[in-house]
């Protein structure tokens, strides 16, 4: 009996690395194209829209898909996607170069990809600000990437001719990857977990929650630009590393990085999440109280309404709510399951064990495994500056 | 021809179509293994099996990667 992950996002899962002989052709072809320079957030995503994370994008969107995306929060196909994956330029730096040119897109000088340009398109940033962040607030840190972006967008398939080295290479995994290794460990229901932090209690029992009725956890951090405060990259991982060898059984949890920029913005990012989480074979993907939210800019249970919208996902939302731990019940528990009084819960709040952690205290117990705390601790600093 | 291989015929214009459609999107190195996807495509929708299906070769390749890694 084969195990039987999510399909794909749009069917296919999409493979844009060129190979063999054509990769030679390419990238012979790329010296004498007019090049693109990237940031680092805009490669990484070209390496996951090769890659398949991405699915069913092939490349930077055309103003259509644009549009649908923007507005209906679908591709022009109804295929559903929320975060229009684009490709800003000034008009200096495309200057010669025609829709069906092909150009090459470089990171730190050297050529990573090559992309047929279909078309070159303006764009109102605001509105784009207005439409997925729900605000044009530049206090918001997605609308204030977003207002410093270049004037026009190009869109177009790509082909990847480098990979991007990775300071996290041992955990860097792409869906082909994750598909077969799921398969190999016999599961056939995979929960995501999308996180930018490290591990604390509340994780700890959504996860497992989740776990109780899936085979397997895909632990996912996102690797990449955060805002300052977060933790960083390195600490997420060596804090999982810590929860997963003293508090998980062996064999039922995948650690995984995904490196893309958050966004921040909320329910649209929530579905934009669980999609790539489909591509990598999840059929699970657990959906926190306010999801890749920032400050107030989102109510707390928005990112769970926008599921309704997408009855065709193909990936099943977990909403599964905040814990805490109740005295009187003795453990970690929820809402719904506990009948006891405010006067008995100790909540779990994330800002406060960072403020402990920032003067190299240990937070409590109830709030974070000590295993866990240590490997934090471990770190000079442990945040983003 | 290796052993797991054996041949097919197409029509003319099918293979032009399709080496027409590799020049122009790439993502496949000849006609045969575009051919070869889509047909693993379309039997898998059929058995309702919900992964992309990996030649032999391809498979082994991401095994020794996830092996090298530790994730098996």
């Amino acid at each position: 009996m084969v195990a039987m992950v999510s399909k794909p996002h749009g069917g296919r899962l999409v493979r844009r690395r060129a190979t063999g002989k054509r990769l030679e052709a390419l990238r012979e072809e790329a010296k004498e194209l007019p090049k693109i320079e990237l940031p680092y957030d805009i490669a990484v995503d070209v390496e996951n829209i090769a890659n398949g994370v991405f699915s069913p994008l092939e490349g930077f969107l055309v103003q259509e898909d644009y549009l649908h995306v923007l507005y209906d929060m679908r591709l022009s196909n109804d295929v559903p996607w929320t975060i229009p994956i684009v490709l800003d330029v000034d008009p200096d730096e495309i200057v010669g170069v025609k829709e069906g040119d092909d150009v090459a897109l470089t990171y730190n000088g050297k050529p990573i990809a090559v992309m047929r340009v279909e078309e070159i398109y303006g764009w109102d940033k605001k509105e784009y600000a207005k439409m997925v962040y729900k605000t044009t607030d530049t206090r918001h840190p997605g609308v204030a990437k977003t207002l410093e972006k270049k004037e026009l967008l190009i869109g177009g398939p790509i082909d990847l001719i480098d990979h991007i080295e990775s300071r996290f290479e041992k955990y860097l995994l792409w869906p082909e990857e994750t598909r077969v290794l799921f398969r190999e460990k016999g599961w056939k229901t995979i929960v995501g977990f999308q996180t930018r932090n490290a591990p604390h209690r509340g994780h700890e029992y959504v996860q497992k929650a989740a776990l109780t009725f899936t085979d397997g956890l895909f632990i996912n951090p996102l690797v990449g630009w955060k805002k300052k405060g977060d933790f960083k990259d390195e600490v997420i991982l060596a804090a999982y590393e810590a929860l997963i060898k003293h508090y998980y059984p062996k064999d039922v949890v995948v650690l995984a990085v995904l490196r893309t920029a958050m966004r921040y913005a909320g329910p649209r990012e929530a579905i934009h999440h669980a999609i790539l989480r489909k591509n990598f074979g999840c059929t699970h993907f657990i959906v926190g109280r306010d999801h890749a939210g920032v400050g107030n800019f989102y109510g707390p249970y928005e990112a769970w309404d926008i599921f309704d919208e997408f009855p065709d996902l193909g990936i099943t939302p977990l909403f599964i709510r905040e814990a805490f731990y109740c005295k009187k019940c003795g453990g970690m528990v929820n809402a719904k399951i506990c009948p006891h009084g405010e006067e008995h819960r100790l909540k779990i709040s994330g800002t406060k064990i960072r403020e402990m952690l920032k003067k190299g205290e240990k937070p409590p117990e109830y709030m974070m495994r000590p295993e866990v705390a240590e490997a934090i601790l471990r770190f000079d600093n442990p945040f983003v500056e | 021809m290796s052993e797991d291989k054996v041949t097919i015929k197409i029509s003319k214009d099918v293979y032009e179509k399709a080496k027409q459609y590799i020049e122009k999107y790439g993502g496949f190195n000849s006609v045969e293994e575009l051919v070869e996807f889509v047909l693993n495509e379309a039997l898998s929708e059929e058995q309702g099996e919900a992964q992309r299906v990996y030649s032999k070769e391809e498979e082994e390749k991401v095994k020794e990667r996830l092996r090298a890694l530790g994730y098996i």
